[in-house]
């Protein structure tokens, strides 16, 4: 059992995802916010975002290391291309969740469209952008495990030698922390959305 | 790095291994997809009837589906050996969770005004069921169908690398030799797979929503 080793890889996977996963919220949250501007482009974009997200993990990673090469960046730009579905789509229907009721009462009270959205709209979307969020972590971390195959680094790449060499003590050192991961950031961020939609 | 003449060369030579792997690769997909359906919808349905059994239930494959794809392929490998029959119970692992939960919310999201209305006519539990419960429940049904689908085909590409075939295996051995335009021989049948079948379901869906909506109005 090689700790060192595997405490490296899991830096480099959180890496990876994180880098990917802020990406695609700093696109995505935009793009949400925009789209409630001009409503008209929506399902064109949804629709381009959601053929994204269909495409399969490995066919994505060929098609963008075309771009970008048999390393890392590749696994960060695929996992920006398949966040941007669940984080604008998340964002989009919290967004535009407000009740009519309050907008209306937000303009009586004189306030301006950017005040309307980042007192009333913003606040309220908050636990729906988590759960976007939440998702696309979680399929971020998976993206980054596939992402050796393309010859990046990460937990997925002592999963991988595991599977080759038959060794599952290897196996295991990726698998169950990367596991772990994905559990705990699905439930914590989980706990977070509750716990803020009950305010 | 990518030559269209030599990419038609590359599809043109490896027309036989391409079509074997397209054809692999669908029957892995419909077999697990078809065992995750009939085993789901059942399963979602007995849910319905035990709301307190299903949180419980559907926390658990929430759980499994959140575990990446690689670990479940790797231990199945561990467990079933390299092979089809580890990559299929992969993928049906997989697909139940999208179904059970669509199939559970489904039936249950559906307004008590018509169930209460059928019981009212007379009708017993199994009459109401195969009469309202499941005909109104059938769109949010197949949409989980389909997204179930849609990441089976996707997972089924790395099914390649526990010997399941397919065509991870196209893309798999272009990139052991480098040999970028095979790789893509392999990756293009299976996003324009994954994109046929998730439009065609998608249109099934709203067919029969349109059916459901016009049934229940007039």
């Amino acid at each position: 059992m090689n700790w060192t080793g595997m405490l490296s890889a899991a830096a480099v996977h959180l890496e990876i995802t994180f880098a990917g996963v802020l990406i695609g919220t700093a696109i995505g949250l935009p793009l949400a916010a925009l789209l409630i501007r001009f409503p008209r482009l929506g399902r064109g974009v949804f629709l381009v975002i959601d053929a994204i997200q269909t495409v399969p993990t490995l066919a994505m990673l060929t098609f963008v290391m075309l771009a970008f090469g048999l390393n890392e960046v590749t696994v960060v730009v695929s996992i920006v291309l398949y966040t941007l579905f669940p984080i604008t789509r998340n964002a989009y229907v919290g967004l535009t969740s407000a009740d009519a009721g309050i907008i209306r009462a937000g303009r009586g009270l004189g306030m301006t469209p950017l005040q309307i959205f980042t007192g009333i709209r913003l606040p309220l979307a908050v636990p729906m952008i988590l759960t976007g969020i939440r998702l696309a972590v979680v399929a971020a971390l998976a993206i980054a495990t596939t992402g050796v195959f393309i010859g990046a680094g990460g937990l997925g790449m002592l999963i991988w030698r595991g599977i080759q060499t038959r060794n599952t003590t290897m196996m295991l050192s990726g698998a169950v922390p990367v596991s772990l991961l994905a559990v705990f950031f699905e439930f914590s961020i989980g706990l977070l959305e509750k716990k803020l939609r009950r305010i | 790095m990518i030559g269209v003449t030599e990419f038609i060369d590359t599809v043109v030579r490896n027309q036989a291994f391409i079509l074997r792997s397209t054809g692999r690769h669908l029957l892995i997909c419909a077999a697990a997809l078809l065992a995750g359906t009939a085993v789901a919808v059942p399963a979602g349905v007995l849910l319905s009837y035990h709301k307190k059994a299903a949180g419980a239930v559907l926390t658990v494959f929430s759980v499994i589906n959140t575990v990446p794809s690689m670990v479940l392929l790797g231990a199945a490998m561990i467990l079933f050996g390299l092979g089809v029959a580890p990559s299929v119970a992969v993928l049906f692992l997989y697909s139940l969770l999208p179904i059970l939960r669509s199939t559970y919310t489904g039936i249950t999201g559906i307004d008590p005004r018509y169930i209460k209305a059928a019981s009212g006519m007379g009708m017993n539990r199994r009459q109401i069921l195969l009469g309202v419960k499941l005909p109104l429940a059938a769109p949010s049904v197949i949409s989980g169908v389909r997204l179930s689908a849609v990441y089976v085909i996707s997972w089924a590409t790395l099914a390649a690398f526990i010997g399941g075939g397919g065509l991870g295996d196209v893309i798999w051995i272009g990139l052991q030799s480098y040999n970028f335009h095979l790789v893509f021989c392999g990756a293009i049948p299976a996003t324009v797979l994954a994109l046929l079948v998730s439009w065609a379901l998608n249109r099934v869906v709203r067919a029969v929503q349109k059916h459901v909506d016009g049934g229940v109005t007039s």
